[in-house]
């Protein structure tokens, strides 16, 4: 395994060193543009491009529950509660269900037609984030004086009681109006409308696709320039030593809220994404399995690890949406046994699951810090240049 | 053995840039620290001292904010900051050092230093993801300081990439002060920074301790075991033993205080 790793990092060296300097950067704009018109080479009939939009919305979850887990170290189990609350916040506000309200913003003639609140799907991406970020911080607040475990049960807790308030929210009045529909969910989502564009519907994926696409590149666009960011830093310095990172000057409170509101947010935003594509929102959606599942990503791709993040989730959720149901399914049946693959998904993902934690414990794409810890150090300068100050203690003669 | 209450002559001075007055802490029915004054006048080298569990350390820890005094008053510059929150006592200018060594171990060592300089740094949560051209200069301009500050304490440019766990423990002690230093503190607090040296390295940090006084106008508060490194450095020391003051004065004086020699050596007799 060593000896294969190392082949391959010399192969890599000796790519760099024939390539052009620019040949990063352009291999980056290919990925981009392929990426980009992946539906192209799919014909509407194949269930691919489908799936991928589900993929990707998995995408953009994982990058927000790495901020909280792996940029905070704050072990959030509850990552559900926001895709539960960005699903409702579109139901809110994307279909007839207050009924006794009107409301219409740039929506399409029909939907502006019936009773209910009815907002610009992108609005409604908006409100999301902003009621989710809320939620998140007003989650963070009871969890703040505590660490590691104690974090996990409370964030899991909060989970189920958002699960549960949907079940149960259809008891509860405002208006005149019950809060949410009980176990049969709101259903009667508008399709997102967008002059100009038109309306999405679910013969043509193409526009969902795109649209999944370009949040999952603001989702990575926000992780990288946050993480290289004071804020960034303050988040690791919080991870390592919190004591250490408040004798530092790093405010506990709200650099703690920073992490839950932000990651929260995203979970917003594509939860009101998945909601509008399964035009369904109810509460059986919103299992505790979703934030392991979710959380497996993270951990598999790499903690704190953006682009280890993105391949965890790519792959993780390929597997589950596409691979086992879609490829794979029959597979037993052609041996001439008598079950479909899908009956094994639990089996199947906790041995690959175990595969990687013996074969890779830090993830596929470790985090640049987790990988310096055992090579050493980045920028290796052989620059020679005596301290000003402190001199007479050489580095390295140093006893401990 | 039988202590009395130190006696009550305690005029707080005019030009001092910190007062403790009669500060305790009590963990439960443990008084850690019991009705302790203290002044720390400007620009000096002042040291507390005193046997293991004397509450020296719990001391510092309230001075910057991670304890609460139970009673008494600290006041910084004129300003009271009995139960300032730790992180806005570090922005009015205290700045410390651990007595064991917590920088943070994932960063480099110029990261860590970068982190240092936070409470000086304004770039938010929009500034970040925008980066407009402010956050950028602001950036630059303060990991060319933390370059600078990490020179100042001697620290080999070689190593300001490296991570700060795989750095010799004397440049981690020197990594830390940097970023004690980075945060442009007036007053320095350092818990035991020669603990593990040898005394050629604790004489080397001596010096630089009264350097790093002249060169950037500091006030310097020190706990220290290194009998030598006291008695070299400090203008004032202050002896607490069981969470009392037992004596304060000129390193002299202090020496031949019969009640510092009970506390170390035992009464005699």
């Amino acid at each position: 395994m060593n000896e294969l790793l190392a082949q391959f990092r010399e192969w890599r060296g000796a790519l760099q060193r024939t390539l052009p300097s620019w040949s990063g950067r352009a291999a980056a704009v290919a990925l981009l543009i392929g990426g980009a018109a992946l539906p192209f080479f799919f014909s509407d009939a194949s269930n691919f491009v489908n799936k991928e939009v589900v993929v990707l919305a998995y995408v953009v979850f994982a990058l927000g529950l790495n901020i909280v887990v792996g940029f905070a170290g704050l072990l959030d189990l509850g990552y559900v509660a926001f895709f539960a609350l960005g699903a409702y916040t579109l139901g809110w506000f994307g279909s007839d269900f207050f009924f006794k309200a009107h409301l219409h913003v740039l929506v399409s003639s029909y939907a502006g037609s019936v009773p209910g609140i009815h907002l610009n799907f992108l609005l409604i991406l908006v409100c999301a984030a902003l009621i989710t970020a809320s939620a998140g911080a007003l989650i963070g607040l009871p969890t703040l004086r505590l660490r590691g475990d104690y974090i996990a049960i409370v964030t899991l807790a909060f989970g189920e009681i958002i699960r549960v308030f949907a079940i149960n929210g259809s008891s509860i009045k405002v208006a005149g109006m019950p809060v949410t529909a009980g176990v049969l969910g709101i259903s009667g989502i508008d399709a997102p409308y967008e002059p100009g564009i038109g309306t999405f519907n679910e013969l043509n994926v193409k526009p969902w696709y795109w649209t999944i696409y370009a949040l999952v590149l603001l989702t990575l666009f926000v992780n990288v320039r946050v993480r290289d960011s004071r804020l960034g830093r303050a988040w690791i310095a919080l991870r390592e030593d919190e004591v250490a990172a408040v004798s530092m000057g790093i405010p506990l409170v709200r650099t703690k809220l920073y992490a839950y509101s932000l990651g929260a947010a995203f979970g917003g935003i594509s939860g009101a994404f998945l909601g509008a594509y399964s035009t369904l929102v109810s509460p059986d959606q919103f299992q505790f399995g979703f934030s392991i599942f979710v959380l497996a990503m993270v951990i598999v791709g790499g903690l704190g690890s953006i682009w280890g993040v993105v391949l965890g989730a790519l792959l993780l959720a390929n597997i589950n949406y596409y691979l086992i149901p879609d490829v794979l399914n029959s597979l037993p049946g052609d041996f001439g046994l008598n079950f479909s693959l899908t009956d094994l998904n639990v089996a199947i993902f906790g041995f690959l699951l175990v595969l990687v934690m013996v074969l890779r414990p830090q993830g596929l794409i470790p985090e640049r810090r987790r990988k310096l810890e055992l090579t050493g150090g980045i920028g290796e300068t052989e620059l020679e240049e005596p301290g000003t100050g402190w001199t007479g203690v050489e580095p390295g003669e140093t006893s401990r | 053995m039988s202590v009395e209450a130190a006696p009550a002559t305690y005029a707080p001075s005019t030009e001092a840039i910190l007062n403790a007055e009669s500060v305790s802490k009590e963990f439960g029915g443990l008084r850690a620290v019991s009705d302790v004054s203290v002044d720390i006048p400007v620009r000096s080298i002042v040291s507390i001292i005193g046997p293991n569990g004397a509450g020296k350390t719990t001391f510092f820890n309230m001075l910057t904010g991670l304890y609460r005094a139970t009673s008494g008053r600290i006041v910084f510059l004129g300003s009271d900051i009995t139960h300032t929150r730790p992180d806005l006592i570090t922005k009015m200018g205290v700045a410390r050092t651990f007595q064991n060594i917590r920088l943070f171990r994932a960063m480099t060592a110029l990261e860590n230093v970068v982190v240092g300089r936070h409470v000086r740094m304004r770039a938010g949560l929009f500034g970040s993801i925008v980066r407009t051209p402010w956050v950028r200069a602001e950036e630059r301009e303060v990991r060319q300081k933390a370059a600078d500050t990490l020179s100042y304490v001697g620290l080999k440019r070689s190593a300001f990439g490296q991570l700060a766990s795989n750095l010799s423990y004397g440049d981690q002690r020197r990594v830390e002060i940097a970023r004690a230093l980075a945060s442009d503190p007036k007053l320095l607090l350092l818990d035991e920074p020669t603990a593990g040296m040898n005394p050629h390295e604790s004489a080397a940090l001596t010096d630089f301790m009264r350097k790093m006084r002249d060169d950037l106008q500091l006030t310097i508060l020190l706990i220290e075991h290194d009998m030598r490194v006291v008695m070299d450095v400090s203008e004032r020391i202050t002896v607490l033993d069981h969470g009392e003051k037992i004596a304060e004065g000129a390193p002299a004086d202090v020496r031949t205080n019969q009640r510092v020699v009970e506390a170390y050596l035992g009464k005699q007799g």
